[in-house]
C-alpha cells in the first residue's frame, strides 16, 4: 500500500532537515545523531526503555491500522489512551485483594473497555448519523482530558493518611497485584511489551485472515461497493471504530500498570499521561505501511527516537522536541511523497500500456454514507 | 451565586468572554474560508503555537507589538505555503498532514523556545482601546467597546469574510470549486489557485489568532494553545460554515470559559467539579455536529484533493 519508497526517503529527508536545524542551533548534528543512537539502542537499559516507550505507540498503531483500513480516521487515540487508563485504575482501586493471575488481565481489559467505549461513540455519531469522527474524535479527547483531572482531582483522588491531603491529582498507589511484573532483572522491561507484540501479531491476523478482517478492509476501499456486495457497512465502520479505541485504551492501562510511580497522576494535559502517544502512534502506523506487523519495527524504532532524544537533549542542548517535529516531518512527507509514487506509477503505466494494474490510492472517498431522514443530501 | 450576579463582575465576565474568544474567533474564519474551497487544514494548532511564538519572540526583542503581531501573522502565511503544496498541489490525505503539521508545530515551538528563550518573561499585552463616545455607555461600553486592536479586527472581519463569500466573484469562485470542482475547472477556474489563496489566507488568520492568544496573556509556554486550534476546527462545523455561526460558537467558547473560571476563583462550585463543568463546550459541540449533520449539508468536495479526470 505505502511504498518502500515514500517511507525511507521521508526518514531520510527528516533526518537531513534535523540535521539543519541543529547546525542551525548551533549543534553538531553528528554529536546529536550517535548520542541518540547511543541512548536508543546502546545496552540493554537502553533497549529496555526503547521497548517501553514503543509498547503505547505500538497499541495505538495498530488501533490507527484498524481503524484507517476502515477508511476512518482515529484522531481520538489520546482520550481513549486516558479513559483506558482510568477504567483500569479504578477496576484496580476497587478489587485490590484479587490475585495477580486474575487482576491483571482483569484491568487490561477493563483499560481496553474503557477505550472501546470512547472509540464506539465517534464510530456509532459515523455510522448512524454521519457525524465527521476527526471532529468528534478531536472533541472527545477535550472531554477526556477534563473527565481524567476531575476524576484523579476528586473521587479518585489519594486521600490516604501519609499523602498531602489529596492536593496532588493522582490516585493512591495501585495494588501491587495489579503491576506488571518486571520481565529482566535491572531494566524495566514489563509485561507490556510481550502482550503489545502479541496483540499486534493478532490484530494482523485478523485483519488479512478472516472474513471480518476482509469486510474492514473492504469497506475501507469502497463503501458502495461493500454495500452493494451485502457487507453491513454501518456495523463494520462502527466495530472499527471501537477495536482501534480498545487498542488506545489497552495502550492506557499499559501506561498505568506499567509506571514508575505505580499510580495515575495528570499534570492537567493529555499529553503529560499520554506522551502524545495518541498523535505519534498516527506516525507510526503510516511508517509501517497500516500493516501490523511492520507496526511492531516502526514502533521500536520512534519509541528510540523518543528515548535517543533525551540523550540527544543532554550530548547537544538541543531541546528532545525535537524529535516531536521531525515525526510532524515525517508524516507530511510520507503522504505528499505517496502522491509523487503514484502520479511516477501512474505514467509507467501510460508507457507500459493498460496492462499494469492501477496501484490502490492510500484511501478512496466515498460520497457521505447516507442518512436517515437527513434533509438536503 | 450573588457575588457573580453583580453589574461589575458580568461586565468583567463578558468583556474577557469575548477577548477569550478572538483567538477561537480568528482561527475558525480562517478555517471556514479553506474549507469553503474544499480544503480541511487539522494543521491549525501547529500554526497558531509556530505564530504565537514569533509574536512573543519578537515582542521580547524589539518591545515592538505592532511588529510582533505582523511576524505571527507572516508566520501564519509560510505555514499556508506549506500547508498548500501539501494539501493542493502534492494531495495528501488532509486528515493525515494536518496532523503532521500539527506536531511540527508542537515540537519547533518548544524547541526554538527552550532554546532561544529559556526562561519565560513576560511581555506587554495588548492594551485595551476604547471606542470613543460608545465606551462611555455603561455596562455595554465596558463589555464590548474597551478590547483590545484584535479583538475589533477578528469581529470586523465576520461580516467582511460573509461579504466575501456570499456577495463577490471571489466567493463564488471559492463555493464553486469546494461544491463541484470539475465543474469549476470546465469553466476555467483554476481549482488550485483558488485552493491555495484559500488555504494561505486561512494560515494567515491562523497566525493572527497564535498572536491574538499570545497577546492575551503576555507569556508563551510550551502547548500555550491547548488544543484551541482543534476546537476552532470543530467550531467551522459548528458553524455550519457560515462566518455568523462560527462567531457564535466562538463566543460560547471564551464565555463558558470565562464563567467557569469566575465561578473558580468565586468559590461558587468546587475546584474538582469545575474540571467537569469544562467539559460544557466540548460535550455541547459534539452534540451539535449530530444536529449539524443532520440539517447542513458540508462542502461536497470537502477533503478531497481535486484531480481532472482522463
Amino acid at each position: 500500500m505505502l511504498s518502500w519508497f515514500a517511507v525511507p526517503s521521508a526518514l531520510f529527508i527528516a533526518l537531513l532537515l534535523g540535521a539543519v536545524m541543529m547546525l542551525v542551533l548551533g549543534a553538531n548534528p553528528v554529536t546529536g545523531y550517535v548520542a541518540l543512537v547511543t541512548g536508543a539502542f546502546g545496552g540493554s537499559y537502553a533497549l529496555s526503555s526503547t521497548a517501553i516507550q514503543a509498547v503505547p505507540l505500538l497499541l495505538v498503531g495498530v488501533g490507527i491500522c484498524i481503524a484507517f483500513r476502515a477508511n476512518v480516521f482515529n484522531i481520538g487515540g489520546e482520550g481513549q489512551i486516558a479513559m483506558g487508563g482510568l477504567a483500569g485504575a479504578a477496576t484496580a482501586l476497587a478489587l485490590p485483594d484479587l490475585p495477580s493471575p486474575v487482576l491483571i488481565p482483569l484491568v487490561l481489559l477493563a483499560g481496553a473497555g474503557g477505550g472501546a467505549i470512547w472509540g464506539a461513540i465517534p464510530g456509532v455519531f459515523k455510522a448512524k448519523y454521519n457525524v465527521n469522527e476527526i471532529l468528534s474524535t478531536i472533541m472527545l479527547n477535550l472531554v477526556a482530558v477534563q473527565v481524567m483531572n476531575y476524576l484523579l482531582a476528586g473521587p479518585m483522588v489519594d486521600q490516604s493518611p501519609d499523602s498531602v491531603g489529596g492536593l496532588i491529582p493522582e490516585t493512591k498507589l495501585l495494588p501491587p497485584n495489579s503491576l506488571l511484573p518486571i520481565l529482566v532483572k535491572g531494566t524495566q522491561l514489563h509485561l507490556g511489551v510481550p502482550i503489545a507484540v502479541i496483540v499486534a501479531i493478532c490484530v494482523y491476523v485478523l485483519l488479512w485472515r478472516t472474513s471480518f478482517g476482509f469486510q474492514i478492509r473492504s469497506v475501507g476501499l469502497s463503501r458502495s461497493a461493500s454495500a452493494y456486495a451485502g457487507m453491513p457497512v454501518k456495523r463494520t465502520i462502527t466495530a472499527a471504530m471501537t477495536l482501534s479505541g480498545a487498542m488506545c485504551g489497552l495502550a492506557g492501562a499499559i501506561l498505568v500498570f506499567g509506571s514508575i510511580s505505580h499510580r495515575m497522576v495528570t499534570d492537567g494535559s493529555l499529553t503529560g499521561f499520554t506522551g502524545s502517544a495518541g498523535f505519534n502512534g498516527i506516525v507510526v502506523a503510516l511508517f509501517g505501511g497500516l500493516n501490523p506487523l511492520w507496526t511492531i519495527v516502526s514502533a521500536f524504532f520512534f519509541g528510540g527516537l523518543i528515548v535517543g532524544g533525551s540523550s540527544l537533549q543532554v550530548a547537544t542542548g538541543v531541546p528532545s522536541d525535537l524529535v516531536t517535529a521531525l515525526s510532524g516531518i515525517v508524516v507530511v512527507l510520507v503522504v505528499s511523497l505517496e502522491y509523487l509514487r503514484r502520479r511516477a506509477r501512474a505514467q509507467s503505466i501510460a508507457l507500459a500500456g493498460p496492462r499494469a494494474a492501477s496501484p490502490p490510492r492510500l484511501a478512496h472517498h466515498d460520497p457521505p454514507l447516507t442518512v436517515k431522514g437527513g434533509g438536503g443530501q | 451565586m450573588n457575588q457573580f450576579f453583580t453589574l461589575d463582575v458580568l461586565t468583567v465576565t463578558v468583556a474577557s468572554g469575548i477577548a477569550l474568544a478572538t483567538p477561537f474567533l480568528l482561527a475558525a474564519l480562517g478555517e471556514t474560508i479553506g474549507q469553503r474551497s474544499g480544503v480541511i487544514n487539522l494543521g491549525v494548532d501547529g500554526i497558531m503555537l509556530l505564530a504565537a511564538f514569533a509574536t512573543y519572540y519578537i515582542a521580547l526583542q524589539t518591545g515592538n507589538l505592532l511588529l510582533a503581531i505582523l511576524a505571527g501573522a507572516g508566520t501564519g502565511t509560510i505555514m499556508g505555503i506549506i500547508t498548500a503544496l501539501v494539501s493542493v498541489t502534492l494531495k495528501a490525505e488532509q486528515g493525515i498532514s494536518g496532523i503532521g503539521i500539527y506536531l511540527f508545530g508542537l515540537g519547533f515551538s518548544a524547541l526554538l523556545f527552550q532554546k532561544l528563550v529559556g526562561t519565560p518573561l513576560p511581555i506587554a499585552t495588548l492594551p485595551p482601546v476604547g471606542i470613543p463616545l460608545l465606551d462611555e455607555i455603561p455596562v455595554v461600553g465596558g463589555m464590548f467597546f474597551k478590547q483590545s486592536m484584535l479583538v475589533y479586527l477578528a469581529f470586523l472581519l465576520v461580516p467582511v469574510v460573509a461579504f466575501v463569500l456570499n456577495r463577490t466573484t471571489y466567493g463564488l469562485k471559492i463555493k464553486a470549486v469546494g461544491e463541484n470542482p470539475a465543474a469549476a475547472d470546465s469553466l476555467g477556474v483554476s481549482v488550485a489557485r483558488i485552493r491555495w489563496s484559500t488555504v494561505i489566507l486561512g494560515c494567515t488568520f491562523a497566525g493572527l489568532a497564535g498572536a491574538s492568544l499570545l497577546l492575551y496573556g503576555g507569556i508563551f509556554q510550551v502547548n500555550l494553545t491547548q488544543s484551541e486550534g482543534f476546537i476552532a476546527v470543530a467550531l467551522v462545523y459548528f458553524g455550519a460554515w457560515r462566518p455568523v455561526g462560527v462567531m457564535g460558537g466562538s463566543l460560547l467558547y471564551g464565555l463558558v470559559g470565562v464563567v467557569i473560571l469566575t465561578w473558580k476563583s468565586l468559590g461558587i462550585i468546587p475546584l474538582s467539579a469545575s474540571d467537569l463543568a469544562a467539559t460544557a463546550p466540548a460535550v455541547i459541540t459534539v452534540l451539535a455536529l449530530l444536529f449539524i449533520a443532520r440539517r447542513f449539508r458540508q462542502p461536497a468536495a470537502l477533503g478531497r484533493p481535486y484531480e481532472r479526470e482522463g
